[in-house]
């Protein structure tokens, strides 16, 4: 058995226990650590990404318990995707953080950065739904710290409101897996989806429901409609490298639909094949209207920016709820581009925030500050990215998914919403960059502030990303189908984790 | 038994949210351990409530009790804890930053709700 699997789950832990023992020495080494954390992470999921190429999905038995009895671990394509979508993004938001010096703010940035990382690998790998509550405590725990790292009252007002709602949503998730377990006698996803194939109609309403409630426990991650009202303050008051990070956590919740409901609720599921498909659908397009008005009323760049993760993950939600191969291959694309455009548009409306000194990132007119051009060209370029327009990622994740639309029986729905939206959200993102780049108050003295040039390292490498998406869009996509591929063969998930043939 | 428990989860659940609802953070923090106290009530009888069965693996004895529920809730009543220890430290933080226990940190008006 390949210890492979365990090891982006280890990594972190163990690299967070270094740190912490390691600020007794000095800030410098908690840093050198926590980016040769980062590197080997890296590393090892490249070559997790090269196995499963290889075997197409590699189990981990936890202490070698069998199957439905021991916690497993499982990584496949779409696993190890998630995987490296992390680590690219966390070494990014790193980088930015150390440069501006922002890790310095509290004691424990770094130890709480690299727990955050150990509970978002745990979720994205473990197979058994408790365990991945388990996982969520540990990524949700250590966002909340993070969350309030760094001063201020608004930090704290929307922390508490963050960490409020997400209590709750661990209470229902109880709730959801303890109806589940007392109906079908296990934890294990592979043999849950099993154990609703064979479910006799009269315990299929209990089993029903249960699905319902972990359908809003994730839709509360992923921040769906009616669920999302904790999303934009938070993400807009917190610092910028733990916002950059965050831009995972709504993916999370699209990453678990994606797996437990599109395990346990597919294609085997018999009468409760797919049933939440049309809940995902409506209401993902509700969120999606919702945060298009969002954009518009948001009176500063950061307040607009979390809307725009909202928005991508109400895409997100109409485009699995399309329900077919080609669709999940493009939230797959989607997905992996819409998170490091948030992140690096987060990273450059702190730097805005800095350079415009005490106009901050509000959306109105400020006298000429440092780097005007250099930065708002990045700006035009996250702008075009962000709202789905040619050449960038974000026009060819848009459009993979218009496509795949054609086949819903929703499409004039889907059709409508996402393109009127999109529309709304590039003329407000014309009217911020006009406003702030163009429409400067001439005859009042110069603002002074400045950041050295490799503040805005971290931004450009998000930017590339993008731009190597496009380059490289062929193979992407093709690796993107053959993870739809997979997640919509459900008995092949569960022959290779519960070793039977079915 | 099995009304007893049902009536405590339930009363339990819906304790829970009517105090989660208030605008006061400390009703906030008693309303989210009175869920976690339903949840696992809720999850303990997930492995069916059930009279003489054994605990531990025994020669000669054919019925069990599920094992696995009290795990569960092992597990839960821990990491409940713990963040009810995190928000308890954070709300204290929250009345010093904000100078109020207001959830949306708002200051106290004399004609201000009284919840």
């Amino acid at each position: 058995m390949s210890q492979l699997v365990i090891l982006p789950i280890l990594i972190p832990l163990f690299s967070s226990m270094l740190i912490l023992f390691a600020k007794m020495l000095n800030h410098k080494t908690q840093q050198t650590l926590s980016f040769l954390a980062l590197f080997f992470l890296n590393v090892v999921n490249i070559m997790a990404l090269f196995a499963v190429l290889k075997n197409h999905t590699l189990v981990y038995q936890m202490g070698n318990w069998i199957a439905p009895y021991g916690i497993t671990f499982v990584l496949d394509y779409l696993s190890v995707t998630m995987l490296l979508v992390t680590s690219i993004l966390s070494l990014g938001s790193l980088w930015y953080g150390v440069k501006l010096k922002i890790d310095g703010d509290g004691v424990n940035f770094h130890v709480l950065f690299q727990l955050l990382i150990f509970g978002i690998n745990g979720a994205f790998l473990t197979g058994d739904v408790f365990n991945l509550f388990v996982f969520f405590e540990v990524l949700l725990l250590s966002s909340y710290a993070l969350a309030l790292h760094g001063n201020g009252k608004l930090r704290v007002r929307f922390g508490m409101h963050y960490m409020v709602i997400n209590l709750v949503g661990s209470t229902l998730f109880l709730f959801a897996v303890g109806a589940l377990y007392g109906i079908l006698g296990t934890l294990n996803i592979a043999d849950m989806a099993l154990k609703v194939s064979q479910l006799t109609p009269d315990n299929q309403g209990v089993v029903a429901s249960a699905g319902l409630l972990l359908l809003l426990v994730f839709g509360l991650k992923a921040a769906m409609f009616p669920l999302y009202f904790w999303l934009p303050g938070t993400y807009a008051n917190t610092s910028a490298p733990v916002a950059a990070m965050f831009a995972i956590m709504t993916k999370i919740g699209i990453y678990s639909i994606i797996r437990v409901h599109g395990t346990i609720f597919g294609d085997l599921a018999g009468e409760l094949s797919y049933y939440y498909i049309p809940w995902i659908l409506g209401l993902g397009i509700v969120t999606l209207i919702l945060s298009t008005v969002g954009i518009m009323s948001a009176k500063n760049l950061k307040t607009q920016v979390a809307y725009f993760v909202l928005s991508s993950a109400a895409t997100l939600q109409i485009s699995i709820g399309i329900n077919s191969p080609i669709a999940l291959s493009s939230t797959i694309f989607y997905l992996i581009q819409s998170t490091f455009v948030a992140a690096g548009f987060f990273l450059l409306s702190d730097t805005l925030t800095i350079l415009r000194g005490e106009y901050k990132d509000y959306i109105k007119s400020s006298p000429i500050f440092k780097k005007r051009v250099y930065i708002g060209s990045i700006f035009f370029a996250y702008a075009i990215a962000i709202t789905g327009m040619p050449p960038l990622s974000g026009f060819l994740a848009k459009s993979m998914i218009l496509y795949a639309g054609l086949e819903s029986s929703h499409m004039s729905l889907i059709y409508s919403s996402i393109l009127i939206t999109s529309f709304f959200m590039i003329i407000s993102l014309t009217r911020a960059g006009s406003t702030i780049f163009y429409n400067v108050i001439e005859d009042k003295k110069h603002l002074e502030k400045n950041v050295t040039k490799s503040t805005i390292h971290p931004i450009i490498y998000f930017l590339i990303t993008s731009v190597l998406m496009v380059l490289f869009a062929n193979y992407i996509t093709a690796f993107t189908d053959k993870i739809s591929t997979q997640i919509f063969d459900v008995k092949g998930y569960i022959q290779s984790v519960l070793g039977v043939s079915l | 038994m099995e009304i007893l428990i049902a009536l405590s989860i339930g009363i339990l659940t819906g304790g829970g949210i009517f105090l989660t609802l208030k605008s006061r953070i400390f009703s906030v923090v008693l309303g989210l351990m009175m869920l976690s106290y339903a949840v696992n009530l809720f999850l303990f009888s997930m492995g069916r409530l059930s009279i003489n069965k054994a605990a531990i693996l025994k020669d000669g004895v054919q019925n069990y009790a599920d094992p696995l529920p009290q795990a569960l809730v092992l597990t839960a009543i821990v990491i409940s804890f713990g963040m009810t220890a995190f928000l308890i430290v954070l709300s204290l933080r929250a009345k010093k930053e904000l100078g109020s226990d207001h959830i949306d940190g708002q200051v106290d008006t004399k004609n201000g709700d009284k919840n």
